[in-house]
């Protein structure tokens, strides 16, 4: 008996301790100052675009911080950003959203990616909070109506680039290779055939990877033996360039398609001869030369020696989606702000952007074509 | 036809890799008996060695590959020394997941020094393509099968005809009688590791020169692959590792190229799991008789 | 039947005195935690760990019964949750049932067909041991989700009332969210309650005797190859209503949450528990799920601090250290 009594005295002294180390986290909310939530992964496997995200965000709260904040009725508000990461792992980021909200955010800028994405769409919505998705491409993540969405989705993709390999590059047998473990690639590849398919085309070959493969000899051996008029790959840039690369190694000379995940795709291959000809989709370029995206790429290599991807002008797009529609509300309440949001338009560097009311962006995609070893819009 | 011998040179590219990560890990599990998981990461480390040697400080070639290979040596004891030493007593259970731990610090210490961003790499072996026929297979595959090869001979003509290699087998069989006859089992397990990170090196610089990118993860799949070769070609043995990964290479490329390349992974550990059942020691795995 | 007998006055004894404080403790733990939710005094975020706590605590203390008791190492643990999670979620999605029974019914379907791969997975383990049983073990997690993700998998109706089906890479979505802390605090205290008290049953000294030795088990007349499967059956039931309790959490579920790093980090609960001890098990499954949290300022770091940790407490427990400060205490 007695030394049950010690374990229950001991386990209410770590419970207690416990309740005292979490009732010190309470809401810190300061005057004058709009903070926006964000999430995305920081770590992991995943980690660039989060990061990415991140710091496109930074450099537009900077700027517009330096202009002297946000005029939202009579009182101006300081921009505030406060990230957390989600390793883009869906309890982390239930966990990240709610942390979030413990300290006080007005609005949700995320998450980067889908899975962690529709992980809280349902909690924001409870929430009532403006939500805006920089990256997450799937389908449903803009059900709720407080959910709204910066780029593409997956079978908008997949639709672009099935009429543009029939309509214009007058493609009418395609080989695709896709990740069967990533819900992006999969997502775009079902949409593409279906309407590759609809426009009159056939799949020849549909050949799959699983995540951190870097193999592809195989499936392009596959493919090339049914010889199509076009491989299309929806993946990110890394599986973009060994496929390129190895398909050359393979004497292959069938030209490829790509999705927006291609962005980036140069930098990581050793014979850029590999990717000429290669077309994918993407809604921002860094070596665009008009004038909005010169001075961000500079500012952004400025800050983080990098040069900036789709991702991180996503970031910077949503900031000053938000901050136009802080104007237009001329409050902070979250009701006033989600109204707002489909009666906006901003010059974005990913195009020009607005809102309908089911949450989508209206912006047209850019065709990019690689070209001497340089990308160039089509 | 031409298809399907295109395919077995294809699963051959793979195969010869995993065949030479393959004998690192069963060297060090026919030995130290434990389950090296970290194996993988250490050529994580001998590629962004060479990587660092080449691209970054422009040393030659040739000094690069034999500084990245020393200094994997150097790493791999060191970590045996820190991490696995103090736990030569424990439960094997306690070793893995210090291993696993080993592995989880190559990977994020790489990532916080390298970022998590690929690097693009330009392959250091430059051989052409030989043609057969319609059929080509590219320089890399032969350069990689080649060296497999004489890896293979030379670690078991090392284990068979060495004195260390006497002491090597001699620790495998029994840690207490070895040390009763007077060798160091400390330094013997030492040299084991020093050979093993020796081999996941040029494994590292193989596979970098074959793939041409750089990442922190990269090492975990092939790793947990050529872990699969060598319980198929049963762990513990140099030759069964070799005959390991290569079947394991062909059977991903023809159950990719002609069942499912969906459910490849599901194939090949199927066929793991079924050779185990009728083999339970692997292909070339000695079966032995437990007795009380 | 002597034998018997004394089990018995074992057993009544353990009634009478320790199970009743158990059960106090029990209630008080309850009361305390739905204070603590209901009145809102946890914050957000840690109201949203407790069901991924419960159940990691479930999955630890059922891979316990394999790791600990039986002394066979699974790496394909996460394969059970994964089977358990995704049965769970179809059933849910797919039935229209009342809410309540729904679940109750997802949870028992869930754990009986991970059950039944369990008995799958049993087989092999007949004829393997130690190593080559943790690489099957890690293939088996491995098919389960290249499986999963090629499989269309009915999930729900759509609007206009035709069945969607999903492909399994896509994930789940939609699934209802029934898991709450009353039930994850239910599950996880009658997964606690069952595999203590199989572990201190006869059962439980059968497996214990099976990892000492198991030819010396077989020439007493221990049946071994039949407490190995069930053994292995009881854990999967386990993780597959984890896997049930937890996908009914979340709105979504992806096939890539169950891949082989979390069985890694079950059997680190495990370990790090101590093989063999169910309080060492739950507390190392709330301290390891917790702890990334509090380290989330120091991002960057977190994951190579909790590698660094993860080896200096392997290192100690095995340390020579802390048998002299054991014997200090002592």
């Amino acid at each position: 008996m007695k030394k049950s009594f010690k374990k229950v005295i001991s386990l209410g002294l770590v419970l207690s301790l416990m309740l005292l180390m979490l009732a010190g986290c309470g809401k810190k909310v300061e005057e004058g100052v709009f903070v926006i939530g964000g999430s995305g992964p920081l770590t992991g496997g995943a980690a660039s675009y989060g990061i990415s995200v991140k710091q496109g965000a930074e450099i537009a709260i900077e700027e517009i911080n330096e202009a002297g904040g946000v005029k939202v009725g009579k009182e101006i508000y300081q921009l505030k950003l406060k990230f957390e990461d989600d390793e883009a792992e869906k309890d982390k980021a239930v966990t990240a959203y709610n942390s979030l909200m413990d300290s006080g955010v007005n609005a949700i800028m995320g998450n980067v990616t889908s899975g962690s994405t529709a992980a809280i769409i349902d909690l924001t919505k409870e929430d009532g909070i403006l939500q805006l998705t920089p990256s997450g491409s799937a389908q449903e993540l803009t059900k709720h109506d407080n959910a709204f969405r910066l780029c593409f989705t997956d079978p908008f993709q997949g639709v672009e680039m099935a009429n543009y390999a029939v309509n214009e590059s007058k493609y009418m047998t395609a080989g695709i290779i896709y990740d069967n473990s990533d819900d992006y690639s999969t997502g775009v590849m079902e949409s593409f055939v279906n309407q590759f398919e609809a426009n009159g085309g056939t799949v020849v070959a549909k050949e799959s990877f699983v995540g951190d493969d870097v193999d592809f000899t195989t499936q392009l051996t596959s493919i090339k033996d049914k010889s199509p008029d076009v491989i299309f790959v929806p993946s990110y840039y890394q599986e973009a360039a060994y496929i390129t690369t190895q398909a050359a190694e393979l004497g292959m000379n069938i030209p490829f398609l790509g999705s927006d995940g291609w962005d980036g795709v140069l930098a990581q291959i050793v014979d850029a001869a590999d990717l000429e000809g290669a077309i994918f989709l993407s809604p921002f370029l860094a070596s665009d030369t008009a004038e909005e995206t010169v001075s961000f790429v500079k500012k952004y290599n400025d800050k983080y020696k990098a040069i900036p991807d789709q991702f991180a002008a996503d970031g910077y797009d949503s900031v000053y989606v938000i901050k136009a529609a802080m104007e237009k509300a001329g409050t902070i309440k979250n009701a006033d702000l989600i109204k707002a949001m489909t009666e906006i338009s901003i010059k974005g560097l990913t195009g020009d952007i607005s809102f309908s009311a089911n949450g989508e962006p209206n912006k047209g995609a850019k065709f990019i074509v690689i070209e001497n070893g340089e990308y160039k819009v089509k | 036809m031409t298809n399907v011998i295109e395919q077995l040179i294809n699963g051959l590219r793979t195969g010869s890799i995993y065949a030479l990560i393959a004998l690192g890990y069963t060297m060090v599990y026919g030995i130290a008996k434990m389950i090296n998981f970290a194996h993988g990461d250490i050529i994580m480390v001998g590629a962004y060695l060479l990587y660092v040697f080449i691209d970054i400080f422009k040393l030659p070639i040739i000094l690069s590959v034999v500084l990245t290979i020393v200094m994997c040596s150097l790493i791999g004891v060191f970590i045996e020394k820190v991490a696995y030493k103090p736990l030569r007593k424990a439960a094997p259970l306690s070793v893995l997941i210090t291993a696993i731990g080993v592995s989880f610090f190559l990977q994020n210490a790489s990532l916080l020094i390298f970022s998590a961003n690929p690097i693009k790499f330009e392959s250091i072996i430059k051989v052409n393509a030989v043609h057969i026929g319609n059929v080509s297979i590219a320089g890399i595959t032969i350069v990689t099968f080649i060296v497999t090869s004489i890896a293979m001979v030379l670690l078991t003509s090392f284990i068979k005809y060495t004195k260390t290699g006497y002491a090597m087998r001699a620790v495998s069989e029994d840690k207490g009688a070895a040390q009763l006859m007077g060798i160091n089992v400390n330094r013997t397990i030492s040299i084991t590791f020093a050979i093993g990170s020796l081999l996941a090196a040029i494994a590292g610089i193989l596979f970098l020169s074959q793939y041409q990118s750089l990442k922190p993860t990269m090492g975990a799949l092939p790793g947990i692959k050529a872990f699969v070769a060598a319980v198929l070609g049963g762990i513990g043995s140099i030759p069964g590792a070799m005959l390991g990964g290569l079947a394991l290479g062909v059977i991903e490329s023809i159950s990719k190229a002609y069942i499912s390349s969906q459910l490849s992974d599901a194939i090949v550990f199927s066929v793991l799991i079924l050779v185990l059942l009728v083999k339970p020691t692997g292909l070339l795995g000695k079966n032995f008789i437990e007795k009380v | 039947m002597k034998k018997e007998n004394t089990n018995k006055n074992i057993s009544k004894k353990v009634t009478n005195k320790k199970n009743i404080v158990s059960l106090v403790l029990i209630i008080a733990v309850y009361i305390l935690l739905a204070v603590l939710v209901e009145n809102k005094i946890l914050n957000r975020q840690f109201r949203s760990m407790i069901v991924p706590i419960g159940a990691n605590i479930m999955l630890a203390v059922s891979l316990n019964l394999v790791t600990g008791f039986l002394g066979e190492l699974s790496l394909g643990h996460a394969g059970f949750m994964a089977i358990g999670a995704f049965t769970g979620a179809v059933f849910t999605l797919n039935s229209n049932l009342p809410g309540l029974l729904e679940f109750i019914l997802a949870i028992l379907i869930g754990g009986i067909v991970a059950g039944l791969f369990g008995f799958l997975i049993g087989v092999p383990v007949l004829r393997l041991k130690g190593d080559y049983l943790a690489i099957v073990t890690l293939g088996f997690g491995e098919i389960i989700r290249s499986i999963i993700n090629s499989i269309n998998f009915p999930s729900g109706l759509d609007p206009e009332g035709v069945r969607i089906m999903r492909k399994g890479t896509m994930g789940l979505t939609g699934i209802e969210i029934y898991s709450n802390y009353t039930w994850i605090y239910i599950a996880t205290v009658i997964t606690i309650i069952v595999i203590v008290n199989i572990v201190n049953s006869r059962f439980g000294r059968i497996m214990c005797s099976i990892r000492d030795n198991d030819i010396a088990s077989e020439s007493i007349g221990i049946n071994v190859s039949k407490y190995k499967v069930i053994t292995f059956v009881i854990a999967a039931f386990f993780a597959g209503v984890a896997g049930v309790i937890y996908a009914h959490n979340f709105a979504i579920m992806m096939p890539t949450e169950f891949d082989y790093n979390r069985s890694i980090n079950i059997l680190v609960f495990v370990v790090l528990g101590g093989m063999g001890s169910i309080r060492g098990s739950i507390i190392a499954a709330i301290l390891l799920t917790v702890l990334p949290e509090f380290l989330r300022e120091t991002s960057q770091y977190r994951m190579l601090i909790y590698s660094i940790l993860l080896i200096g407490m392997m290192i100690f427990n095995n340390s020579d250290l802390k048998h002299k400060l054991i014997k200090k205490k002592a």
